[in-house]
């Protein structure tokens, strides 16, 4: 919680972007979670993804369950549409808002409690759908908001602040979106803005689902010595293994990499999803290889993190139900309600 | 880059953009939180302290601290500084009890002050509290120098001037006043243990061109005629002038004209308007006086008609820009006649004592400025010490309080018979948290948005017609306490503990301006591009950690940090902490505590 209020005033030499808004216009109201949670670190990548995408705020929803995760979409993009939902429940709505409108660039942000316990059928059944929409969640190990029970998540043996260690075995998210097809799954850590504020653009630009595991520690319940979720732990425990950045159409690629390591993909909207490849032998396009790398790691006790999977060929929602290309809320009335006649054919064409 | 030193006083001191740029270092953030305080007393006696003359200072001061503020360069505006001064001296309350105690019982050692200008004056408060007796002589008949014979009362009214310069007199100077001084050697005959000459640059500089000695009735020399009007021997100047020269000097004269009854007042310059030496508000004040000031025309010649005055003829010059600098190539347009019945010629001042003996061990340079020792002060005669305009010629009050400070150490060092050069007090730093409790800060940090507020004139045809009206009202305590909410507390400082921090990056996303970054350590060069905000301003330091748990260093530019408090306020670890900076300027002052 802060008291003093950020204002205004930002740096003389802040860049605006193409539609004439600086990173600062993108932020929301000053958070009040604790002094440095992982989760404000996130919110600050969004802030900076949509920045440098040039997202017109009024296009951008985002949507949240409930938790200290969950609240955190109050800390950005201020000017833009939310909804908070009910614990575990940002899928439904979020599929819904989807449906409604698929003009929007759709972000929910979800804890490891909100989608790995309370949430998970909710989850698992949003990633089938491929909802069109980032779905991040703040994985810090632990209830944050109702002060630190252990989460589904936390991994066996991982200890509480007074030592006693977690008895079950963990969910790892990023798996079951594998394994479900998820079109884009990566997982990153709040502390690796380099890493993270790419992957948040890719994943804001990618046709279909797309999740972040983003390990997020929690300051105040899960960051001691004796949590595999903590600031050092993850920091020592880390296998980078893609880099992935969004090059937009009116770009180039500056970088220079190594010949042979770097690869890009289109994307629908004409920009390219440029990959670099930190580890010679992993092929990010192989689904259930990736699958195994990452199981193998955790077996290790290793954090896979950077783009994991991503399909050369994504589909969504909206393609695999050949719905209208006109968001909802843009067609006209005769459209949207065709009237009692039209039901009568439809119902007729079902019997 | 290395870790910054921050136990190096000159680190935060650099950070106080105004105290740093202040000759005498006053720390003008903590008088600002004063007078917001409404402790209008103690933030006099700070002021006191530092440049002896707050008073005058807040009406007349050059003000090199403004164009310094940190505001200059996150908003437009400085904070008006020298106004809040001002405010300060304006609604003070007695300060009898926090003057310092001068010994009845003297120490045996005697100094002479030539010149009872403001060099001399703070000389003589800084050395009087250490029981030494001091004789200070003056051609004029009261102390204040240049102060009173040259700014006009519509800048400084009498009895601002009396009060201060009266409360150093009656610490216990022997004054000695009606005495004009013709010898340095019959002074140093008088015996006295050290000397100091703060005798000013008492010199106007003339203009040779065609016409000059014709018509020499009608011109004056800027500073002895305001002096003049000071004393009251001129009181009123008729028909049409011209005033050339574009420093304050020349603002002073066409000002004063205006109000003595000028039929009409022209201010020519031979340089551009940017690069005129007199201050931006002096400009302004003058446009508003509604006297026209003409650029870039160089004087050619007197024109006159049987030695009666007729005009100038200027010629018509064009500023080019040069590697920097401005050029002066002849323009197209024909020469220009301007009519005048009166010269006034502000053009410059110089050092000028023919009364010291060029063979009693005092070198000179070329342009007739004493060699000094820059730390000390010292001639090369060892018993005498120089200080204000005399030392290194024509400057301002400001400096002569400084020179003041650092001859006053020299001369007591010197009478003590110690090292006046390397037995000199050190400066230091100390840093105080201003942590009072959980989002506690003993100080106001949050960011005031608004704009420089503008002080009060009096009304505009009453100023004109009486040289005695201030035009200046200043700030009333309203006003006073809204100005100082702009101050951004620039020596409350963002200090950082390495083994603190597990690099969260909580403070890197809280900053409103972009100062803070970690990243790989490397050259400042390739460092300073690579910030979360590039630091393009070389002036202001890098402040660099030592390397953290990730292998990287904290990086912050200082250069626009509001010092909000913001990054202390999110870090979970209290690895940053907003600590005052209480930086030691050496003074006599370090003696007694
Ligand atoms: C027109 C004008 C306006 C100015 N306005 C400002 C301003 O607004 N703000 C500002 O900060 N500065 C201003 N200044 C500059 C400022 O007045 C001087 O820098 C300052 O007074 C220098 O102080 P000083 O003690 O060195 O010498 P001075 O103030 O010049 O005092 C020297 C004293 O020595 C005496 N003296 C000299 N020779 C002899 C001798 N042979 N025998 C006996 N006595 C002698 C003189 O009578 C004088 O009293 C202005 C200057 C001028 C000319
Ligand atoms: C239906 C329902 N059940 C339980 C709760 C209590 N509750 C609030 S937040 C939370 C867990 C939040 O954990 P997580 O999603 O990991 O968020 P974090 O605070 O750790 O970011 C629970 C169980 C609730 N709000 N609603
Ligand atoms: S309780 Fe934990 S998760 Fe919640 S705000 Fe605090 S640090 Fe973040
Ligand atoms: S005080 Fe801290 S948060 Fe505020 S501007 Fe300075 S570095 Fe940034
Ligand atoms: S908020 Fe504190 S602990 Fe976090 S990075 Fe900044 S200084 Fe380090
Ligand atoms: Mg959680």
């Amino acid at each position: 919680m802060t008291y003093v209020s950020k204002p205004e005033i930002h740096h003389p030499l802040l860049k605006v972007n193409e539609i004439g808004l600086n990173r600062r216009n993108y932020e929301g109201s000053v958070s009040t979670l604790c002094a440095g949670c992982g989760h404000d670190s996130v919110s600050a990548a969004i802030v900076q993804a949509c920045s440098e995408l040039s997202i017109p705020p009024h296009r951008f929803l985002k949507i949240s369950g409930i938790g200290c995760s969950s609240k955190t979409p109050s800390y950005f993009l201020g000017n833009s549409h939310g909804f908070n939902s009910v614990h575990g429940r940002m899928p439904s709505v979020a599929t819904g808002a989807n449906l409604a409108n698929r003009d929007m660039y759709c972000v929910g942000v979800s804890g490891d409690g909100d989608s790995a316990s309370i949430g998970l059928g909710q989850f698992a059944h949003i990633v089938r759908r491929k909802i069109n929409m980032l779905y991040i969640v703040d994985n810090n190990g632990t209830y944050g908001l109702t002060k630190g029970q252990f989460s589904a998540t936390n991994d066996l043996g991982s200890t509480s602040k007074k030592g006693a260690p977690t008895l079950y075995s963990p969910i790892d998210m990023v798996s079951i979106a594998l394994q479900i097809g998820a079109g884009f799954v990566a997982r990153s850590f709040s502390g690796d803005k380099r890493q993270l504020v790419p992957l948040i653009k890719a994943g804001i630009m990618h046709k279909g689902f797309a999740f972040i595991d983003v390990i997020s520690p929690c300051v105040l319940f899960n960051n001691h010595a004796g949590s595999t979720k903590s600031y050092d732990y993850v920091r020592e425990h880390t296998e980078h293994v893609i880099d992935a950045d969004v090059v937009l159409p009116h770009e180039e690629i500056t970088v220079d990499y190594e010949p042979g390591t770097s690869e890009s993909v289109n994307m629908p909207d004409g920009s390219r999803l440029h990959l670099n490849k930190l580890s010679n032998d992993y092929d990010p396009f192989d689904r259930v290889k990736a699958l195994s790398h990452v199981q193998e790691a955790q077996e290790r006790g290793e954090v896979v993190t950077g783009l994991l999977y991503v399909s050369r060929d994504p589909h969504d929602c909206h393609e695999i139900l050949d719905t209208t290309d006109i968001p909802l809320n843009a067609l006209e009335e005769s459209v949207l309600c065709p009237g009692a006649g039209k039901l009568a054919d439809l119902n007729q064409s079902f019997r | 880059m290395k870790a910054t030193n921050i136990l190096d006083p000159n680190y935060f001191h650099k950070v106080v953009d105004c105290q740093w740029a202040c000759p005498a270092h006053t720390p003008v953030p903590e008088y600002i939180r004063l007078v917001a305080q409404q402790r209008y007393t103690e933030a006099y006696m700070i002021n006191w302290d530092s440049n002896v003359f707050p008073g005058i200072l807040g009406r007349t001061c050059d003000r090199p601290c403004e164009p310094a503020c940190r505001r200059v360069r996150t908003e437009e505006k400085p904070v008006a500084i020298c106004r809040l001064k001002r405010v300060a001296a304006d609604h003070k309350g007695d300060i009898t009890a926090f003057l310092p105690r001068v010994p009845v019982e003297k120490n045996g050692k005697k100094i002479a002050l030539l010149g009872a200008g403001p060099a001399s004056l703070a000389v003589a408060r800084d050395l009087l509290p250490f029981g030494y007796e001091i004789d200070m002589f003056d051609q004029a008949s009261a102390g204040g120098g240049m102060m009173r014979s040259q700014i006009p009362a519509f800048r400084l009214p009498a009895d601002v001037l009396d009060e201060e310069v009266d409360l150093i007199l009656n610490m216990g100077v022997n004054t000695h006043f009606d005495y004009e001084i013709t010898s340095m050697q019959a002074m140093l005959d008088m015996n006295y243990d050290a000397y100091f000459v703060g005798t000013g640059a008492p010199r106007g500089r003339d203009l040779d061109i065609p016409g000059r000695t014709e018509v020499d009735e009608h011109i004056s020399i800027g500073i002895d005629w305001l002096s003049s009007v000071a004393f009251g021997h001129t009181t009123n100047i008729s028909g049409k002038v011209i005033v050339m020269g574009g420093g304050n000097t020349a603002m002073d004269c066409c000002r004063t004209s205006t109000r003595l009854g000028a039929e009409s007042v022209t201010v020519v310059v031979r340089s551009a308007f940017e690069v005129m030496k007199a201050s931006d508000w002096e400009k302004e004040d003058a446009m508003n006086e509604d006297i026209p000031i003409i650029n870039n025309r160089p004087p050619k010649e007197f024109i006159h008609e049987n030695g009666k005055l007729k005009g100038v003829l200027f010629e018509c010059v064009t500023p080019v820009e040069e590697n920097g600098r401005l050029k002066y190539v002849p323009s197209d347009e024909p020469d220009v006649f301007i009519e005048a019945d009166h010269i006034l010629m502000a053009i410059g001042q110089e050092n000028h004592c023919p009364w010291i003996e060029r063979d009693i061990g005092i070198e000179f340079d070329k342009w007739d400025c004493p060699i000094l020792d820059e730390d000390t002060l010292q001639s090369t005669n060892p018993e005498i010490f120089f200080g204000g305009d005399s030392a290194l010629g024509p400057e301002n009050i400001i400096w002569a309080s400084a020179h003041a400070h650092t001859a006053a150490i020299s001369m007591h060092l010197f009478c003590q018979g110690r090292n006046v050069k390397g037995e000199r007090p050190p400066e230091g730093v100390n840093l105080i948290s201003q942590k009072m409790g959980i989002h506690e800060w003993s100080y106001d940090a949050e960011h005031d948005p608004s704009i420089r507020h503008i002080v009060p004139h009096a009304h505009k045809e009453a100023s004109l017609k009486n040289i005695k009206v201030e035009v200046e009202l200043g700030f009333d305590e309203k006003l006073g306490f809204d100005e100082a909410q702009r101050c951004l507390n620039c020596d409350v400082q963002t200090v950082f503990t390495d083994q603190l921090c597990i690099e969260c990056d909580a403070c890197v996303d809280i900053c409103p301006m972009d100062c803070i970054s970690f990243i790989d350590n490397a050259e400042e060069s390739s460092m300073r591009p690579a910030l979360m905000a590039p630091a393009t301003n070389l002036e202001q330091d890098l402040y660099v950690s030592g390397h953290l748990e990730t292998g990287r260093v904290m990086v912050k530019d200082e250069d626009v940090c509001l010092h909000c408090g913001l990054c202390a306020e999110r870090c979970p670890t209290n690895a940053w902490d907003m600590q005052k900076s209480v930086i030691h300027i050496p003074q006599m002052g370090s003696y007694a505590e």
